[in-house]
């Protein structure tokens, strides 16, 4: 089978420029699953709420949704402080997060969707920018604004999220609770303070990458749904906690999304993730770029 | 009590049930009970998993509408035999056709059951956490699948036509009251298998799992092993409780089959119930359930499912034993001055 070379490079752009928008999507997931070992599976639905937040500013006040998300990060870092304190006294303290910690995710998952079909219904909601609409055309191959503009601001933030782990002192402090929560505390730090502060990160990160995904399509309260395989499956195949992995593997899915969507039709795009999850925990556990 | 007396007690309790439900005279109480003891076999399947090894199951919808969709496709065969049974293989099946109702469960259990001990293969070596989120995934692909399938109807969904009634012994049974009838049963069995587990080695090398899995390891416990029976028999029992539903309903779509629902409601009923007996299930499907069947009528389908959610989270965090564990708690400090 010959591929036209225009179909397949418009394929691989694509599913580059969606890859650009997953790694946003999972890196939230990298830090509270991978490095906080705190299985956040309630993440994909504060993007969603994310979404719906950039659509209320947006249609009240004109404002850019990607701004409007920036303007709401302080609001979903105090957010996810919170919902690590519960957590941490409820679940964490006690032993018994497998289980329960498990449940009261699920649980808030389910009360962000049904909250919100509740208060706006299951009608799509669209956001207005002016790079929503425009293409532009690199010889043959397309580059649409309302992709390109996801997919550079989130590896913007990746990049500063790195750098902020790698560089600033709190961030440090975070990888090596990831590490060695126990020899953190010989050294006189509080753990439980440094968590509260990267899950209430985590958590920021939804306010964006909930931005970027009203941006690329309209959004109604269950896609978040679909985001939960796809998220998890980014990030174990990019070996947990690490972010440039999150990265290569969020590249890796959206291309290979892109082609099954191209090849044999957009209907199939989901089942991709599983087999892509189902291959690592079989294959590779340890992920592309795994310690 | 010995298991084979509790299986008897159920099954009068579940002739009581059913008398309880002819003397109140009405079918809306078949088809609000039926969808209650739904919830009861969907309960304690999840926790025969869930409460007794810890192991989280989010899947329970894709369980439930492999049952579902293996009745439809079943039922599809059987309605137009001759086109789809071709060859002598399909001659000699031929006069099976059409199957009834408990064989299809039997079958759904079966199909439902190997794919619950294919995800545990793939998943349960590794951490638990790993196999819920596999679980979860599992559902939206097995969706995609479905709505990619038109020989069930894809997208659109499938149409299955019942009968009015169906003769037995003389008497002409109203199908409802057939499938109540059914499900009744298949609440009797669920029960009956996890109080037998509870009872047995097996039980307590759940018990092990659930609470130290390195430890049940090195004591030489066969964890894995037991994890399969567990993912096996509690996925049977899921697909079991979805094969009827076809004929209950009439129609069914992807949508509504795999709808979160029923993930959320087979956690939370054992969760608010109380995970570690077979009684916890119970106590929170018919509590969760009959409100559930209150609020539908009485205020809104999507603010009763908000309310399951809330209620969830709410046990978790303030009882996470559940209800059985607060009474436990209260005749234990009523013991003490």
């Amino acid at each position: 089978m010959s591929m036209p070379l225009d179909l397949l490079s418009n394929a691989i752009v694509a599913g580059l420029l969606l890859g650009g928008f997953y790694a946003a999507v999972t890196a939230g997931i990298a830090i509270s699953f991978g490095m906080l070992d705190i299985v956040n599976i309630a993440h994909p639905a504060f993007i969603i709420m994310g979404s719906y937040l950039a659509y209320i500013i947006n249609a009240t006040t004109g404002l850019d949704p990607v701004a409007a998300a920036i303007v709401m990060l302080p609001v979903f870092y105090l957010l996810g402080v919170g919902i690590y304190q519960i957590y941490y006294a409820a679940f964490e303290r006690r032993g018994q997060e497998a289980l329960r910690g498990l449940a009261f995710f699920f649980g808030l998952l389910f009360i962000t969707e049904v909250g919100l079909i509740l208060a706006f219904g299951v009608d799509y909601r669209y956001v207005e920018a002016r790079y929503i609409g425009p293409t532009w055309r690199i010889g043959f191959v397309d580059l649409p604004l309302r992709m390109l503009v996801p997919c550079g601001v989130s590896l913007l933030m990746v990049l500063g999220l790195q750098l902020f782990l790698a560089k600033s002192f709190i961030g440090r402090a975070i990888q090596a609770v990831a590490q060695d929560q126990q020899a953190l505390q010989l050294l006189a730090a509080d753990p439980i303070r440094i968590k509260r502060v990267a899950f209430g990160v985590s958590i920021a990160t939804a306010a964006l990458a909930g931005a970027f995904l009203i941006v690329i399509q309209p959004v109604e309260p269950s896609v978040g749904r679909e985001y939960i395989g796809r998220a998890f499956a980014i990030c174990v195949l990019g070996g947990m906690g690490s972010l440039p992995g999150t990265v290569i593997a969020a590249m890796l899915l959206g291309v290979v999304e892109s082609f099954t969507a191209t090849f044999y039709g957009p209907s199939w795009a989901p089942a991709v993730s599983f087999g892509v999850l189902l291959a690592t925990l079989a294959v590779r556990p340890a992920g592309i770029l795994g310690r | 009590m010995r298991p084979w007396k509790f299986a008897l007690l159920t099954l009068a309790a579940g002739a009581g049930v059913f008398a309880l439900a002819l003397a109140l005279g009405s079918d809306y109480v078949f088809f609000a009970g039926y969808v209650v003891l739904q919830f009861i076999v969907l309960a304690t399947a999840w926790n025969i998993l869930g409460g007794y090894c810890g192991y989280v199951n989010f899947g329970t919808a894709a369980f439930f509408a492999i049952g579902t969709y293996t009745t439809v496709a079943l039922h599809k065969i059987g309605s137009n035999s001759g086109r789809y049974l071709s060859g002598t293989a399909g001659e000699l099946l031929q006069p099976l056709f059409p199957l009834s109702v408990p064989t299809l469960v039997i079958l759904s259990g079966v199909v439902a059951g190997l794919i619950g001990f294919g995800m545990g293969y793939l998943t349960l070596r590794l951490r638990g956490v790993f196999f819920a989120i596999a679980t979860l995934a599992m559902a939206v692909v097995l969706q995609t699948l479905v709505i990619n399938w038109d020989f069930v109807g894809g997208s659109r969904g499938a149409y299955i036509i019942r009968d009015e009634s169906l003769p037995v012994a003389g008497f002409k049974l109203g199908y409802v009251h057939y499938l109540f009838l059914i499900m009744l049963l298949l609440a009797a069995v669920a029960l009956s298998v996890a109080r037998l587990i509870e009872g047995s080695r097996l039980g307590y090398g759940f018990a092990t799992i659930r609470d130290d899995e390195m430890a049940a390891e090195a004591a030489g416990v066969p964890t894995l092993r037991l994890k399969l029976v567990a993912t096996t028999i509690s996925g049977a029992l899921m697909g079991m409780a979805g094969a009827p539903y076809p004929y209950y309903i009439g129609y069914v779509e992807p949508a509504g089959t795999f709808g979160l629902q029923y993930a959320v409601n087979s956690i939370a009923m054992p969760m608010i119930g109380g995970t570690t007996s077979w009684a916890g299930p119970l106590i929170g499907a018919i509590l969760l359930g009959s409100m559930q069947q209150i609020a539908t009528v009485t205020i809104s389908s999507a603010v009763n499912l908000l309310l399951v959610g809330v209620l969830l989270v709410v046990f978790v965090v303030i009882a996470p034993n559940g209800i059985i564990g607060l009474i436990l708690d209260w005749q234990r400090t009523r013991g003490k001055p």
